[in-house]
C-alpha cells in the first residue's frame, strides 16, 4: 500500500509539472496575452503595453518565465491575478470548498442512484425496472447539463417555487445543481453496473452459491455486487473527474460561486497565474481521486490485495 | 483466404417450415429504436445540409409584431425576443453541431488512433513517452482544455473543432493502444509473421482491421461527447459568431427569458438531447454487435 502511494506521488509530480507546462505553452505560443485584454481599449499606445509587460514579467523568454513560476511554487507562492493583483492562492482557497461541496453532492447522487438502479436493473432483467433504468441511463449521458439545469430551474424554481434558481448559500441552493450534474454521472454508472452485474450473474460461481443454499438476496448483494464493483469504481473515479469540468457550466447556469466560474473568467481574460493555479489544484484532486480508486481496488478484491503485499 | 464453400442443395439442412412462425422481428423494440435513431439522424443531417427546405422562414427574419409568442401552428417552437421563428433557428443551427461533432471525431479519432497505434505496436520507449504525454493531457478536464484552446485562439468554427478534437485525443489513444498491444500478440499475427510477413504488412492486414470494433464504439460515443462539448462551449460564449446562432448560444440567449418564454431555451436543448440520444443508441447497438461474449440482451 505504501509502495503504491510512493509510486503515485512520483508520477504525480511529473504529471503536475507536465500539465503546468502544457497550459503555459498554450498561452505562450498562441496569439494574444493578458496585457492585450487589459488594455483592449488603448490599443494604439505601444509604450504602455510594453511597460506593463515588463512589469508583469511577460516579456521574458519561455524557459525563464516557466522556471520562475516553478521556483515560486516551491515556496508556496502561486503568483497574483493579472486582473486585480489578488493572490491566486487566496482566490482559489476562498472558492474551492464550494465547488468541492457541489462535486461531492453530485457524486453522492450519482453513486447512490447509479448503483441502486444498476443492480435492480440487472436482477429484474427485462422488466419495467430494467427498461426504466436503461432509459435513465441513456438520458443521463445524452442530456447537456446546461439544458437539464435550465429545465430544472423552469420546473422547480419558476413554476413550483420549491428551490432557488441561483445562489450558493445553504442546502436548498445545492439541490438542483447537484441533481443536474449527478444525473449525468448516474447515467454512466447505471450502465456499467448493469452490464457488469449481468455478466457476473451468468458466471458459474453464482450457480455454486445458489446450490450451496444461499438466499438470492445474499447471492446478489453480497457476492455478485462485490465482483461488479471493480469496473464500477473505475467509472466512479472517471465520473467525479468529469464533474470537476462540469462545474464550469453548472456554476454558470445556477450563478453559483466556485472555481468553475473563476476559471471561465480567467480563461477569457487570459489571466495565466489564475489558470495555472486552478489547473494545478484540479490536477491534484484528479490524481487524488485516481489514488483512492486504486486503493479501493485493494479493499474490494482480496486477490489484488494479496498481489500488492 | 476467405473462400465460401457452398454445399450442394441436397446436403443443406432441411428447414422444418411447418412449425416456423413468422416473427415480426422488424418491430421488436430493439430494432425499432435503431430505426428511430437512424431516422432522427437523417432528419438532422438534412436540416444541416439543406435547411432552406425544412425551415418555414429564414433564420434572421424578425417579425416585429410577433415577439415572444408561444408555440403555435404558425411558429412551431414559438418566437423569441426579436420575433424570430425559433423552429427555423433550430433547423439552421443544426449545421454547427453536425459539423463540430463529425469533424472533431474524425480529427480526434484519426490522431488518437495514430498515437495509440504507434504506442501500442512499437512499444518500449515510444510507448512509455507517448502514454505519459497522454496522461498529462487527460488530467485536465476535457471541457476546460477545449475552453482554454478556444479562448486562446478565438471563436471560429475551425478553432472550436480543433479544441474539441484535441480534448478527445487521449481517450482514443489509450483505447487503441490497449487494443493494438493486445492484438499484436495474437496467434494469427505471430503466424503471419512467421511465414515472412513484414511488421508493417502484418499491421495493416491483421492488427488494424481487428482493432476497428472498439474504435467504432468509441467514435459513436465520442460523437455524442463532441456535440455536447461544442454546445457547452457556445453556451459559455465561445461559440461561432454568426447571425445564425448555434444551439448552445440559442439556449444561452433563452435563459434570460425563462419565465416569460420558456420555449426559446427548451427547444434548442431538446434538439441537442435528441441528437446525442440517437447517436448514443446507435453506439450501444454497435457495441452489442461487436461483443462476442454477450449472452444477454
Amino acid at each position: 500500500m505504501l509502495r503504491l502511494i510512493a509510486n503515485r506521488a512520483a508520477t504525480a509530480v511529473f504529471v503536475l509539472i507536465g500539465t503546468l507546462f502544457l497550459v503555459f505553452s498554450i498561452h505562450y505560443f498562441l496569439p494574444g496575452d493578458a496585457v492585450d485584454v487589459l488594455l483592449a481599449d488603448q490599443s494604439g499606445n505601444e509604450q504602455i503595453a510594453k511597460n506593463l509587460r515588463e512589469q508583469l514579467g511577460l516579456n521574458l523568454p519561455f524557459h525563464e518565465q516557466f522556471l520562475n513560476y516553478l521556483k515560486s511554487l516551491t515556496q508556496g507562492d502561486f503568483g497574483q491575478s493579472i486582473i486585480n493583483s489578488e493572490p491566486v492562492l487566496d482566490k482559489i482557497i476562498a472558492q474551492f470548498p464550494k465547488t468541492i461541496l457541489l462535486t461531492l453532492a453530485s457524486a453522492a447522487i450519482a453513486v447512490i442512484v447509479g448503483i441502486t438502479l444498476g443492480v435492480l436493473s440487472a436482477i429484474h432483467h427485462n422488466t419495467f425496472i430494467d427498461y426504466a433504468a436503461r432509459l435513465i441511463g441513456l438520458f443521463g449521458i445524452s442530456m447537456p447539463t446546461f439544458w437539464s439545469g435550465v429545465l430544472l430551474i423552469l420546473i422547480f424554481s419558476i413554476r413550483l417555487n420549491w428551490f432557488p434558481a441561483m445562489g450558493s448559500d445553504g442546502i436548498s441552493t445545492l439541490v438542483l445543481p447537484a441533481i443536474s450534474l449527478g444525473l449525468v454521472g448516474a447515467g454512466f454508472i447505471v450502465r456499467i453496473v448493469r452490464n457488469s452485474m449481468l455478466e457476473i450473474i451468468n458466471e458459474p460461481f453464482i450457480v455454486t452459491l445458489r446450490a450451496k443454499g444461499l438466499s438470492e438476496r445474499l447471492v446478489m448483494y453480497r457476492h455478485a455486487l462485490r465482483n461488479a464493483l471493480i469496473p464500477a469504481v473505475t467509472m466512479i473515479g472517471m465520473v467525479i473527474g468529469d464533474f470537476l469540468g462540469g462545474t464550469v457550466v453548472i456554476e454558470t447556469v445556477f450563478a453559483r460561486q466556485g472555481i468553475g466560474r473563476i476559471v471561465a473568467d480567467a480563461i477569457m481574460a487570459k489571466d495565466l497565474p489564475v489558470i495555472q493555479g486552478i489547473v494545478f489544484f484540479t490536477a491534484l484532486v484528479y490524481i487524488l481521486i485516481n489514488l483512492l480508486v486504486d486503493i479501493s481496488y485493494s479493499l474490494i478484491d482480496p486477490r489484488i490485495r494479496r498481489a500488492a503485499s | 483466404m476467405k473462400e465460401l464453400v457452398s454445399l450442394p442443395a441436397s446436403q443443406t439442412v432441411h428447414q422444418d417450415k411447418r412449425n416456423r412462425r413468422f416473427k415480426l422481428t422488424a418491430f421488436r423494440p430493439r430494432h425499432m429504436m435503431v430505426c428511430l435513431s437512424l431516422t432522427v439522424l437523417s432528419i438532422i443531417l438534412i436540416c444541416a445540409a439543406v435547411p432552406q427546405w425544412i425551415a418555414p422562414y429564414p433564420p434572421g427574419k424578425m417579425f416585429a409584431d410577433r415577439i415572444m409568442q408561444a408555440p403555435s401552428s404558425v411558429h412551431y417552437f414559438g418566437t423569441d425576443y426579436f420575433g424570430r421563428d425559433v423552429f427555423s433557428l433550430v433547423v439552421y443551427g443544426s449545421r454547427f453541431s453536425v459539423l463540430i461533432g463529425a469533424f472533431s471525431v474524425l480529427i480526434g479519432g484519426l490522431t488518437g488512433t495514430l498515437i495509440g497505434a504507434v504506442s501500442g505496436y512499437a512499444g518500449g520507449l515510444a510507448d512509455a513517452i507517448l502514454m505519459r504525454l497522454v496522461e498529462v493531457v487527460q488530467t485536465i478536464p476535457g471541457i476546460l482544455f477545449a475552453l482554454a484552446i478556444a479562448a486562446a485562439m478565438g471563436s471560429s468554427l475551425f478553432n472550436i473543432i480543433l479544441a474539441v478534437s484535441v480534448a478527445s485525443i487521449p481517450g482514443y489513444a489509450r483505447v487503441m493502444r490497449g487494443q493494438i498491444a493486445s492484438i499484436k500478440t495474437r496467434p494469427y499475427v505471430l503466424a503471419s509473421k512467421s511465414i515472412g510477413a513484414g511488421s508493417l504488412s502484418a499491421f495493416w492486414k491483421h492488427v488494424m482491421p481487428n482493432s476497428i470494433p472498439p474504435l467504432a464504439v468509441m467514435a459513436s460515443n465520442g460523437l455524442g461527447t463532441a456535440i455536447l462539448t461544442g454546445a457547452g462551449l457556445s453556451f459559455l460564449g465561445l461559440g461561432v459568431v454568426s447571425e445564425i446562432p448555434d444551439w448552445g448560444a440559442l439556449l444561452s440567449q433563452g435563459r434570460g427569458y425563462l419565465g416569460a418564454a420558456w420555449w426559446i431555451a427548451t427547444f434548442p436543448g431538446l434538439a441537442i438531447c435528441v441528437f446525442v440520444l440517437a447517436v448514443n443508441l446507435i453506439g450501444d447497438r454497435l457495441r452489442d454487435y461487436f461483443d462476442p461474449k454477450k449472452q444477454y440482451a
